[in-house]
């Protein structure tokens, strides 16, 4: 196993998986996946970066554990195994932040359910962890689940400033007192444009960034990648 | 897929592992369970605290209202649990859970009455209401909710206890009506609950 993995860290481009996360192949950005989420809980700059953490350790979790069984499981009850991993890193990280954790769990526990309806994590699982070694998969998975912070914080970020005309409210909540510097007031209260966090100006918010991504991309000369789940 | 294909790579193998996958989390939940339980307890009776310190001034009671509760039939027989503050043995405020119906559903307050049925606060416990409209009821957003305090069922007389719309005295918000006439609603409702539950709410025990 040790051997296994050695052999084949030397062959991996873990700068490429990191690139591929953040940005070549970001999960909403290129994959769309994880929508859900990103529609929903992208209200505010802070929602969408607790949202996209809780994500991030529940995606590194279970790539690292699928990848570590990835010789157990059998090619018919895969997609049931990694829905009982994704669920059960869920609970766990659930259980675990309500009992030690709890002020950061008052703002973060509403996502935390939500993540079994994520379509990522499993997508990852499928196209990535079931297939490579222990440490490249930790890596996806992490840097997958980063890329997706950065994904809601931004499309949040835009929603709070033009419907609420802040960024970052309530930062000091989610990260603690030391972060209250980040929390923004850019326009007067009562002036935003209400209907950037409402349900509506989710879809033009990931829209639009979405639009501006593939202009930036364009414009750097890459092709395209309508990437779905499957192309890694 | 040679052989007797049962248990080479038969259904039996795939069951067996899956089995044992579900068996393993299983077990490692049960424990994380065990283990987190009673900090989970603890925690949840600090908010609980924490959300009545809020309707019920600290200097009211010398007993915990947290285990002094009294369970009654409210409203379509649903049961109400009531939190009793009592200083020498003797009622001084309640406290219990209202629910408004919202914009977005049902809005859950905490409301704390004391031995004559006056309010001395109300607060938004949770609620889906529409960002920068229906959360206007928090008190972190506006000081609209604190205008309960120091009102009761004859004050305004039982007809006024309505929003402005509806040809009551308090103000809605600008954009919704929905949510506040809930609220107003609901703390009508936990008054006339108090007026016809009093004799056994105040009693001394």
């Amino acid at each position: 196993m040790t051997a296994e993995v050695e052999s084949s860290e030397t062959k991996t481009d873990y700068k490429q998986i990191m690139k591929d996360g953040l940005w070549d192949n970001n999960s909403v950005f290129c994959m769309i996946l994880g929508m859900c989420p990103t529609m929903a809980m992208t209200t505010s700059a802070t929602n969408g970066l607790g949202m996209g953490l809780a994500t991030a350790v529940v995606m590194a979790a279970s790539s690292l554990l699928v990848a570590t069984f990835r010789n157990l499981i059998t090619q018919e009850v895969r997609i049931p195994v990694y829905i009982l991993i994704v669920a059960a890193m869920v609970t766990l990280v659930d259980l675990m932040m309500n009992a030690w954790m709890h002020e950061l769990y008052k703002v973060l526990g509403l996502f935390i359910p939500l993540i079994v309806s994520n379509c990522l994590p499993l997508a990852r699982l499928e196209a990535f962890a079931a297939k490579e070694p222990v440490l490249p998969s930790l890596v996806d998975g992490l840097f997958m689940g980063i890329g997706f912070t950065l994904a809601l914080t931004l499309i949040g970020a835009v929603r709070e400033i033009i419907g609420s005309g802040t960024l970052f409210a309530d930062a000091s909540l989610l990260l603690g007192p030391a972060f209250k510097v980040m929390e923004l007031r850019i326009m007067p209260a009562d002036t935003g444009i209400l209907m950037a966090v409402l349900p509506p100006g989710g879809f033009l918010a990931t829209g639009l960034l979405l639009a501006g991504k593939r202009i930036l991309d364009l414009r750097a000369g890459k092709a395209i990648s309508m990437g779905g789940a499957h192309s890694v | 897929m040679s052989g007797p294909a049962i248990f080479a790579d038969g259904p039996l193998k795939h069951a067996a592992i899956l089995g044992s996958f579900c068996m393993g989390f299983g077990v490692v939940l049960a424990v994380t369970y065990i283990v987190t339980a009673d900090a989970i307890r603890q925690r949840s009776d600090d908010d609980k605290r924490a959300s009545l310190d809020q309707v019920i001034p600290a200097g009211l009671h010398d007993n915990n209202p947290l285990t002094d509760t009294l369970t009654l039939p409210g409203h379509e027989g649903k049961p109400v649990t009531v939190f009793r503050a009592t200083r020498d043995h003797k009622v001084t405020a309640l406290a219990y859970e209202i629910i408004g119906s919202g914009y977005a559903g049902e809005v859950r307050l905490m409301l704390g009455v004391d031995a004559e049925g006056t309010v001395l606060g109300v607060r938004p416990l949770a609620h889906k209401e529409t960002p920068g409209l229906g959360d206007k009821i928090e008190p972190a957003k506006t000081d609209w909710i604190s205008r309960f305090t120091g009102l009761s069922l004859g004050n305004p007389p039982v007809g006024k206890w309505k929003v402005k719309k509806d040809g009551g005295q308090f103000d809605q918000f600008s954009g919704a009506t929905i949510t506040p006439r809930g609220v107003v609603g609901a703390i009508r409702g936990g008054l006339e609950f108090f007026a016809a539950n009093k004799a056994r709410l105040v009693e001394t025990r």
